[in-house]
């Protein structure tokens, strides 16, 4: 292959995505990951994958903070710490990134999402908006829906839809938007706790329905002729690759046929640290990376695509100078602009009479309900916006990190060991996984004092939950234990999300915003294309371009929008290179 | 933007032939899987060097790219059809049966000028392989006319009247430009063919090629012509997949053979008399026992209770000819190593068999094999914990 | 079937069979798909299974066999901490890359932190270094001996205090990081793969019920309310795997 018209930054999912699209409209790709080479069999084995301690504990799959970390505060008072170990959410590193180690939890978001500071704004006033700096996305629903489409069907996705083309179907989620079709596989065998959930929540007067699972509820070759195994319910998805082909990923789903393409190429173990620009600071001419030997080269392309996880994605339009740096005192400037997250709450709920083998799981395994998600509720006089969906997902209790005991059980000693023994067979955990809004006061920028192990300054998050999440998190906890009382248990112990946001302890990999796109070049970094308002021949994928968070996990979406932008390109910038709006 | 598109048209292209006769030389080349003897990893295409294993001693292969001086660019057609005809080079001397000219000697002049043609189209690469590391008296090439005597019958093949003009075909292909007695038919100790066991299975290299004759256990009595097809041509059906040597015949070779080429092949295989079978030993039950053990720990995720399988990915251990091989070389490796599916255009995804080896001792590795050889209605002679340690040294 | 007896077999049994992967991080170029061989493995190796502490000094072992006998003790119920094997574990944790921060970003400035800023700590080899002899002496001062030297009830007065940072150590280390990170460390030798030296014979996993290293529960999805059949397995397999 000779010099590449594309290169790619990152080569996680929507790398993968991006690659597969661009060669095959016959465009030559390079892919520069800063990780290794990484392979079922030689990387995620069956014969030793199961290893909790490694995996989960030492960040075997996981990027590695010692390298390349952020500093964080919950707000501008204080002073931003380097982030020294990896707690609250799990960025990757190597092929395949973050889509190896995920958990397969496929969602659409809601038509109103798209639409979160109109529709809140016509629904409950100006006041209910207060200063969120919430922005409706500059595409619709309907603008994905193909593309979602396309994405569910690369991963064989498990699931029911709730919603052909507007007609309610039974069994799945009455208040998804409309699809086009059925998913492309039955949804997954249901374990015991999940069901029990289930029960309870339909007697309750709620809407059950199965998670969407990117675990192959049976055997399935995809449209681009990838082949995946039926799951084993072994309860090691996330955190963990998948030994047995059950799990879409990059490596699962798309690496095999490109991998094939003469047009593609895939470099790894080099860093890229900047974006090349033009005298005219409007054309990216390259990218400037570090190799294995610690060396600078230049790499030059035609295009650029931005496709590593977002808070690189966010941090390399920093330090390579694209966008104006968002400002919380003035409200001005983009990059860095909205950065939100997610909030997520508990409800253990114990049995005495009833054995639920919560190891058994798979990572989109699971019941919920989307009674309290997006605006599917009247949030009159609830004093929040947004929700989330209430469910039990059983991914796998994996011992070290899953053991609860009932509340007010110490968490060592004799009084433990006879409660982790006697709870752990017998234990239902209802989580809650909430949106998060964007506020003034929760961005990204670049730290004045630490730096990564090339010199460079680490990213710098602001980041708090503030009292709309918390209310509307305690209201979801609420419900969620509403219905844990109905379950007919022993014991139920809620675990509110309380106080500040802390990045200690693991709660999701859901951090989005800080390039977000919009419709405005004043107020967005990408436009509706994804496409830099600032260097046309640059386009940024995943979650930095969420102007805010929904309630569900970002990869469905931001799959979707991958793919959204890559039409765009084949379809309109190949004809007419430069900026597409 | 221009240029991108004349690049993504060069890449969709590919290489185009110059005329049929290029065309049908570039054919049987792949056919005839030269490049897996011709071709080093990653070196260039058909320029030698690939090391061969002869059973004696290591035999590099020649370079035959067009090149005058390293290659063949100074070969006449008349040159190479006695090379492949009768086992001779350039200059009359003996070729070493490492290239099998005992079965290209059945190929037709007209097929043999269509590779010397094509080969004269691809980059001329001067390249001269390391010398061959023979002991004596095998450095000797005149010796070869011994051995030529002893197992060499000169001659092109004669079509059967009797037979259909597929079978016909396929038997052309197998016992001739594809040598798949190569592999599949066992050696005597002077590594020349046991022709009264014809494709009944050999080792090569460490791997047991299977037995392609209608055996019920080892062989492939229950394959349809359908199944060795779709094998063939994606490296894998509902009942096997290609490991090892053979996975890479798929990539490389049958996977872009024409399915009328197949279909013969298929005829051809199917009409193989059952090679002879043997009553397999009792198992010990303590194997048996530590074997269902590993079994079910280890390899029923993929493969399933009663070794029932998942067709086209993790193949059914019941009932499959490997595994009851009356030599179990290959799937002692299997679980020792593991093996990658071939990647082909129908069945892109190289699936894999994890390795084994760094956590079974030889014990553990013998009884699986051992269980599974027994299992489920198979029968194959019992593993000895020796046999894994052999070949885990190797 | 004591996990250092499967690793020293497995290393004698299995010789050199199946390379790891290299660990060296080499910059490599892909046109195509590298078919790797399955043998290249990133397996995890296991801990040393020699005897005795390779870290810990023996008045820090002391300290460390002590509270981890508090943190999960024997009982009826089965092997506490110390019986199956924790100690051992950490000390090869904290001998190994995890104890010396490899995957902890250590560069300075350290300043006063907020808790939700999380570890601002040294790695963690130097947390034990530094808090155990401050432990020592906080034992002295406020129960009058040396931690191991305590009755029962009172070593768990002293945890609790670590473990709440009402104890006040002296040499920098803060009590309750310390106590956090001896109490993770604690259950990650308690239920991790015997492999690592902990969680001997299983007994962590019994003790509960989990069944281990298994990727195969599809049987068992929809046998709601029943009790999973199989014993745990480990990656090095169980004691059936062999031939008594």
């Amino acid at each position: 292959m000779k010099n590449p018209d594309v290169v790619l930054i990152g080569f996680g999912w929507t790398g993968a995505i991006m690659a597969e699209r661009l060669t095959a409209a016959g465009l030559n790709v390079l892919a520069i990951e800063r990780g290794g080479w990484r392979d079922t069999p030689n990387n995620f084995a069956t014969t030793f994958d199961q290893d909790e301690l490694r995996y989960m504990w030492r960040h075997r799959l996981f990027e590695n903070v010692a390298h390349d970390t952020l500093t964080f505060r919950n707000n501008t008072s204080q002073v931003a710490l380097p982030m020294r170990r990896l707690g609250s959410f799990l960025p990757g590193t190597g092929v395949g990134g973050a889509g190896v180690h995920w958990n397969g939890q496929v969602w659409r978001f809601l038509p109103s999402d798209f639409k979160a500071l109109s529709h809140n704004r016509e629904r409950y006033g100006q006041a209910a908006i207060g200063d969120m700096t919430i922005a409706d996305y500059p595409v619709s629903y309907d603008d994905l829906e193909k593309h979602y489409d396309t994405f569910e069907y690369l991963c064989g996705v498990s699931g029911k839809a709730g919603n052909l083309n507007g007609a309610i179907q039974p069994g799945g989620n009455p208040f998804e938007g409309p699809r086009s079709r059925e998913y492309p596989n039955p949804p997954l065998d249901m374990t015991y706790g999940p069901m029990l959930f289930a029960k309870a929540a339909q007697e309750a007067g709620y809407h059950p329905f199965v998670h969407p699972a990117a675990n192959m509820s049976r055997a399935y070759t995809n449209p681009l002729g990838v082949q995946m195994g039926e799951c084993t319910y072994c309860g090691f998805c996330e955190k963990f690759g998948c030994g047995n082909y059950s799990k879409a990923s990059p490596q699962a789903t798309i690496l095999p046929v490109l991998m094939r393409r003469p047009n593609f190429k895939l470099i790894t173990h080099c860093e890229v640290t900047r974006i090349e620009l033009d005298s005219t600071r409007k054309r990216a001419t390259g990218v400037t990376y570090v190799d294995d030997k610690g060396k600078e080269r230049f790499q030059p392309a035609e295009l650029v695509m931005l496709t590593a996880y977002i808070l690189h994605n966010v941090r390399l339009l920093l330090l390579s100078g694209i966008g104006a740096p968002y400002d919380p005192q003035s409200g001005t400037g983009v990059i860095g602009k909205n950065y939100a997250y997610q909030i997520t709450s508990s409800v253990n709920v114990f049995y005495d009479d009833k054995i639920t083998n919560p190891f058994i799981g798979a990572g989109a395994l699971g019941m919920i309900i989307d009674d309290f998600n997006g605006d599917n509720f009247d949030h009159s006089g609830l004093g929040f916006i947004g929700g989330g969906y209430i469910g039990v997902v059983n991914t796998g209790a994996r011992p070290i990190e899953t053991h609860p005991v009932p509340k007010g059980v110490p968490a060592w000693g004799a009084e433990w060991k006879k409660a982790v023994a006697r709870n752990y067979l017998r234990m239902v955990s209802i989580a809650t996984h909430g949106a998060v809004m964007s506020h003034r006061g929760n961005y990204l920028d670049l730290d004045p004092t630490y730096k990564d192990a090339f010199g460079r300054p680490l990213l710098r998050m602001t980041f708090d939950y503030t009292d709309n999440e918390h209310r509307m998190s305690d209201y979801l906890t609420d419900r969620a234990t509403d219905v844990a009382k109905r379950m007919g248990a022993r014991d139920v112990s809620p675990k509110k999300r309380t106080g500040a946001y802390s990045i200690v302890p693991y709660q999701t990999t859901h951090n989005t915003g800080g390039a977000m796109m919009g419709d405005d070049p004043r107020t967005s970094a990408v436009n509706r294309y994804l496409q830099s308002w600032d260097v046309s021949n640059l386009f940024v994928t995943g979650s930095a371009v969420y102007p805010q968070n929904a309630g569900y996990n970002p990869t469905g979406t931001l799959a979707a929008l991958a793919y959204w932008s890559a039409d765009a390109v084949v379809n309109r910038y190949l004809k007419a290179p430069g900026p597409l709006i | 933007m221009k240029r991108w598109l004349l690049l993504g048209l060069l890449v969709c292209s590919g290489a185009q032939a110059a005329d049929d006769l290029v065309a049908r030389g570039k054919y049987l080349t792949i056919l005839g899987d030269c490049a897996a003897c011709h071709t080093r990893k990653d070196g260039p295409e058909l320029a030698g060097g690939v090391p061969l294993d002869s059973g004696f001693g290591t035999i590099y292969s020649r370079n035959i790219t067009p090149d005058v001086q390293t290659g063949i660019g100074g070969w006449t057609a008349d040159q190479f059809y006695r090379a492949m005809h009768s086992g001779r080079s350039a200059d009359g001397s003996h070729l070493y049966p490492a290239f099998p000219y005992p079965y290209f000697t059945h190929m037709t002049r007209a097929d043999d000028d269509a590779i010397f043609a094509y080969l004269k189209t691809v980059p001329a690469v001067s390249y001269k392989p390391p010398p061959n590391k023979l002991p004596f008296p095998l450095n000797i090439r005149g010796l070869m006319s011994i051995w030529n005597a002893l197992y060499f019958t000169q001659g092109e093949y004669k079509p059967d009247p009797a037979r259909s003009a597929a079978w016909n075909r396929g038997a052309y292909l197998v016992t001739g430009l594809g040598h798949c007695g190569g592999c599949h038919t066992p050696k005597d100790w002077l590594m020349g063919d046991e022709n009264d066991r014809a494709l009944s299975g050999g080792v090569v290299e460490h791997w047991f090629a299977a037995d392609l004759t209608g055996n019920t256990r080892g062989g492939l009595a229950s394959w349809s012509a359908n199944d060795t097809i779709e094998y063939l041509k994606t490296g894998r059906n509902a009942r096997a997949t290609a490991s090892g040597p053979m996975g890479e015949v798929a990539e490389l070779s049958t996977s872009q053979t024409s399915d009328a080429d197949l279909a013969a092949i298929a005829e051809y295989i199917k009409s193989l008399a059952p090679s002879a079978q043997k009553q397999p030993s009792a198992p010990d039950p303590a194997a048996m026992h530590s074997g269902e053990a590993i079994f079910v720990d280890a390899c029923a995720s993929c493969h399933l209770a009663g070794g029932k399988g998942q067709p086209y990915l993790f193949p059914p251990l019941a009932g499959n000819a490997s595994v009851q091989g009356s030599d179990p070389t290959t799937i002692v490796r299997l679980v020792l190593d593991g093996s990658r599916s071939p990647s082909t255009a129908a069945r892109p995804t190289p699936n894999a068999m994890p390795a084994f080896g760094w956590k079974l001792d030889d014990r553990q590795v013998a009884d699986v094999v051992t269980y599974v050889r027994n299992s489920w209605g198979n029968a194959g002679e019992p593993v000895e914990a020796g046999a894994v340690a052999k070949l885990r040294k190797r | 079937m004591p996990p250092s007896d499967f690793t020293r077999r497995n290393v004698l049994a299995t010789g050199t069979a199946g390379l790891a992967l290299a660990q060296a991080v080499k910059a490599d170029t892909y046109q195509s798909d590298p078919k790797l061989p399955p043998a290249e493995t990133d397996r995890p190796a296991a801990a040393d299974p020699l005897h005795g502490y390779v870290f810990f000094s023996t008045a820090e072992a002391s300290f460390i066999e002590a509270a981890l006998a508090r943190l999960i003790p024997k009982d009826e119920l089965g092997p506490g901490a110390v019986e199956a094997g924790v100690a051992v574990f950490i000390d090869r944790q904290l001998a190994g890359p995890y104890g010396q921060g490899d995957h902890f970003y250590l560069k300075g400035p350290f300043p006063k932190s907020e808790p939700t800023q999380g570890w601002q700590a040294p790695k963690p080899a130097e947390v034990y270094r530094q808090a155990i002899p401050a432990v020592e002496r906080y034992a002295k001062d406020s129960a009058g001996a040396s931690f191991a030297q305590l009755s029962p009830e009172k070593q768990d007065t002293v945890l609790k205090a670590l473990e709440s940072g009402d104890a006040k150590l002296k040499g920098g280390v803060e009590a309750k990081t310390f106590f956090a990170l001896l109490l993770q460390n604690t259950m990650e030798g308690f239920f991790s793969d015997p492999l690592y030296g902990g969680n001997r014979d299983m007994a962590g996993w019994k003790l509960i019920g989990f069944p281990g290293a298994r990727y195969n529960n599809r049987p068992y999805v929809l046998r709601h309310g029943e009790r999973y059949p199989l014993p745990p397995v480990a990656i090095g397999g169980r004691p059936d795997w062999s031939r008594s």
